[in-house]
């Protein structure tokens, strides 16, 4: 059984896990993410200033003034983009720190001011503190992620289009400007709601963690949002329930961390872009590529005395190219290759097959590369058992014809036999 | 916060305070010009947040604020940004920004909850000061020298700011080629990597002593703002430096005045003041300033619509030879483009003395106001007669860009035109060119 106020602040940082989640994705496509964090620090004047003029603490006034302050430090760093020399790197920096600056110094007047037993509880909207988030905490935060959710599954197909293609969405006759405002304005009522749970400082990192762990897993727009929301909502859960454990922890923090061990482990794990697959695939290849030279090597050096398989001293075929260690003992294990005593390597049956299914190939690339040079940018990646599929065929036979010609096609060409993988 | 009295005022706190204030804002004043000027503000903010975990490592070890292993940490942690953000950048095919803000944003969270856990109990090191530093009780800690009781937390600031100092100085030229055109700089044989790495950890380094003393949104503040408004006031970069620490110097003084004046924190209000001092410049700046800006646009547009109005009035003059009545006001204010500016442009004519306007609503040109018009009009047809002769154009596509052009044709590029075109007397359209 868990407790109600324990249950609340799980429901709430969730949903304001995935509302961030799902706004991020938009936010980091769109170019948005520090933007996101200059409105975050923007808005905390506002909060102060709301506190100030009511004299007490007033969450939807203080959520009015954080997003009004938010709004105007965003549109302060436009306005410098489009009308001012200054950049909008230092756009974002200058109205970040000073809007920060000048809600640090208010805040701390409050709190000078006040008697000390009413600390106002402002220090709480800097690093957030979701063990306080109350009933109607929760609800503007389900609101928030209702309006989010709402929003963006009714305009979808717009949103895609502006986050991926600006220019191409003008084009078409999309009010791309307004959208882009409106996914603005889905960015900071997410923050502004989050602000108190999870801090001024530190919520940006709720936008832009989830959606940047999730673009590693899926090249997808559908997939990334869902994935981005859960991410969110998991990551803030956790967050919130181990700074609640340990004291002195504060929550904003926590959750971030959280998300950022979920985005170390997505850039490490994922299946095909992570750090471990990819270093995996790099590693196929080269093996591949070790395989095919030996395999080449092999072949040209006993081209001369087939179909008799003729066998090659290790050190002759050491001085006519650098055979990479350990190449020779994996042809061996594949059966392409035996070790005889004496140090002499023979192609078996199957190793002769592949290896003039790569000469052939490797000869045909070069014929290709001379007669086309201008076009092999073209062609990123050349593998020479791939080039059936990638040259038409009649090129094929015009190359196949001359090379037999000259006495250089490999005469057994065998389909269907297994790659030097 | 009416409570501020001059007399109140503690002269020995205030002087320590703002020599410590100034010597951390200034040398990330001067480090901020070439991280505004190569368009890597966002890198500083990055920085300055990412040594939160190296300071609090740092601190853990070392026990202190401000040692040699809290620099050392700090610097590692501020170069791993800069090259964690490429990482992520490039493995995660994201934009540049998003990869930034993964990387700092967890760094700063791992920072703030090592201070938080570490720091439970110990007074000198608390989530607090990241907010604000310790300005406040840099007095408190001190040693006599010549009879002057000087803050030991100022020792920091002066070694960096000699170290920045000597920086800008040895590597002028070859900061000043990287932030302006990398390229060259790669191609006279400067590796503009090595510049940029040492630009990296030399913020680094400022940030750490600044971020003692000012929290770590302030040290933002102190890197871009003065930088920033400093860009705007001024195209040399000699000169930009120089003010950047004018401005630094600036707010330091009142950032601390105001700060008593309030009853807050300094770090917060040299922050607002770097605000203000930005805002000032962006507005004013002589050449850069939204204001002058707008003003140079405002007349150059009167000017053009005033011109526009005079020459239709000469037209109208032309055509009926003795002109007796004049030119009706609405097709003057028509010929303006209508709109406030083009009868604003109506009431500075008239009160220049350029027309007369008569009783019902007549224009008619003065002496004065004919000799302009016929100038220009000079320039105008001048400009056809030019393009008819040198550009394969048809008789209609001639006026359009020289009622663009007329307004920027002066007496010498008049004379030019009359002599390449040996003099002309009438335009392509046949009208006469008048007189210079």
């Amino acid at each position: 059984m868990i407790a109600y106020n324990t249950a609340v602040v799980l429901a709430g940082v969730s949903l304001l896990g995935a509302s961030a989640g799902l706004v991020g994705s938009f936010a980091v496509l769109r170019r948005r993410a520090l933007l996101g964090d200059a409105l975050a620090h923007a808005a905390f004047p506002g909060i102060c200033l709301a506190f100030l003029a009511l004299e007490r603490r007033s969450l939807p006034a203080m959520l009015a003034g954080a997003f009004i302050s938010g709004i105007v430090g965003v549109g302060i760093i436009i306005g410098l983009r489009r009308a001012t020399r200054t950049k909008e790197d230092a756009a974002l920096g200058i109205v970040l720190s000073v809007f920060f600056g000048i809600g640090l110094a208010l805040s701390r007047m409050i709190q000078n001011r006040s008697a000390s037993g009413s600390r106002a509880g402002l220090d709480s909207y800097i690093f957030g503190s979701a063990a306080t988030m109350r009933i109607a905490d929760l609800w503007w935060i389900a609101g928030v992620a209702v309006l989010c959710v709402a929003v963006v599954l009714l305009l979808y197909k717009e949103f895609k289009l502006v986050a991926f293609d600006m220019g191409f969405a003008r084009v078409q006759g999309w009010p791309a400007g307004k959208l882009d405002w409106l996914l603005m304005g889905l960015i900071a009522v997410t923050v502004v709601v989050g602000l108190p749970a999870a801090g001024a400082l530190l919520i940006a990192a709720m936008l832009i963690l989830p959606a940047t762990a999730a673009r590693f897993w899926t090249d997808r727009l559908g997939m990334m949002l869902v994935l981005s929301a859960l991410l969110g909502a998991s990551t803030a859960a956790v967050g919130a329930l181990v700074s609640a454990k340990f004291d002195g922890l504060p929550t904003g923090p926590t959750i971030v961390l959280a998300g950022a061990a979920t985005f170390l482990s997505s850039a490490l794990f994922a299946r095909r872009r992570g750090g471990v697959a990819r270093w995996l695939a790099q590693h196929r290849f080269r093996r591949r590529l070790e395989a095919q030279g030996l395999l080449r090597r092999l072949y040209e050096l006993t081209e001369a005395e087939l179909p008799l398989r003729a066998a090659v001293p290790q050190s002759e075929l050491a001085k006519r190219a650098s055979i990479a260690p350990g190449a020779v003992r994996r042809a061996v294990r594949h059966g392409w290759v035996v070790l005889e005593p004496g140090g002499q390597l023979r192609l078996t049956e199957p190793g002769l097959r592949l290896a003039s299914r790569i000469v052939r190939g490797y000869r045909l690339w070069q014929l290709f590369l001379v007669e086309y040079a201008d076009q092999q940018g073209s062609f990123a990646e050349l593998d020479v058992e791939t080039v059936d599929d990638d040259l038409p065929a009649a090129v094929i036979e015009r190359f196949e014809a001359r090379l037999a010609a000259e006495g250089r096609l490999p005469g057994q060409v065998a389909a269907g036999s297994k790659g030097a993988s | 916060m009416s409570g501020f009295e001059w007399a109140d005022v503690d002269w020995n706190q205030a002087a320590w305070t703002i020599a410590v204030a100034a010597a951390c804002s200034v040398s990330c004043a001067l480090l901020g010009c070439y991280l505004v000027l190569r368009r890597m503000s966002l890198l500083g903010d990055a920085i300055s947040h990412a040594i939160l975990p190296g300071i609090a490592a740092a601190f853990w070890f070392g026990g202190t604020t401000a040692s040699l292993p809290m620099f050392l940490g700090a610097v590692t942690a501020g170069i791993l940004t800069a090259v964690f953000t490429e990482a992520v950048q490039r493995a995660g095919n994201v934009p540049e920004d998003a990869g930034m803000g993964v990387v700092y944003t967890s760094l700063f969270a791992l920072g703030v909850v090592m201070i938080a856990r570490l720091a439970s109990g110990r007074v000198d090191l608390d989530p607090d000061c990241v907010l604000y530093g310790r300005i406040e009780q840099v007095v408190l800690d001190n040693f006599k020298l010549g009879g002057l009781a000087i803050p030991w937390a100022l020792l920091p600031p002066l070694a960096t700011l000699a170290a920045t100092l000597l920086f800008v100085a040895v590597f002028w030229k070859e900061l000043k080629l990287a932030s302006f055109d990398p390229a060259l700089a790669t191609a006279m044989g400067l590796s503009a990597a090595v510049v940029h790495y040492l630009l990296m950890a030399m913020v680094a380094v400022v940030s750490v002593a600044a971020f003692n003393v000012a929290g770590s949104i302030l040290v933002v503040a102190m890197l871009i703002v003065p930088a920033a408004a400093a860009h705007l006031l001024t195209d040399r970069l000699g000169v930009m430096l120089l003010l950047a620490v004018v401005l630094a110097l600036i707010a330091s003084i009142f950032g601390y005045f105001g700060a008593v004046w309030l009853n807050t924190v300094v770090a917060g209000m040299m922050a607002a003041v770097l605000g203000i001092e930005f805002a000032l410049a962006a507005c004013f700046a002589p050449r850069h300033g939204l204001v002058s800006r707008t003003w140079r646009r405002l007349s150059l547009s009167l000017r053009i619509v005033s011109e526009d109005i005079i020459a239709i009035v000469y037209r109208a003059e032309e055509r009926q030879h003795e002109l007796t009545s004049g030119v009706d006001r609405s097709t003057c204010l028509q010929a303006g483009g209508g709109g406030w500016i083009a009868r604003f442009a109506l009431l500075r004519l008239r009160r220049s003395g350029a027309i007369i306007e008569s009783a019902d609503g007549l224009v008619q040109l003065t002496d004065a106001g004919r000799i302009a018009a016929q100038s220009l009009v000079r320039s105008h047809r001048l400009w056809e007669a030019y393009l008819g002769e040198h550009f394969d154009l048809p008789l209609d596509h001639l006026h359009e860009p020289a009622e663009r052009l007329e307004h920027y044709i002066g007496p010498k590029l008049q004379e030019r035109l009359a002599s390449e075109l040996a003099r002309p007397g009438v335009d392509p359209h046949g009208k006469e060119i008048p007189p210079g």
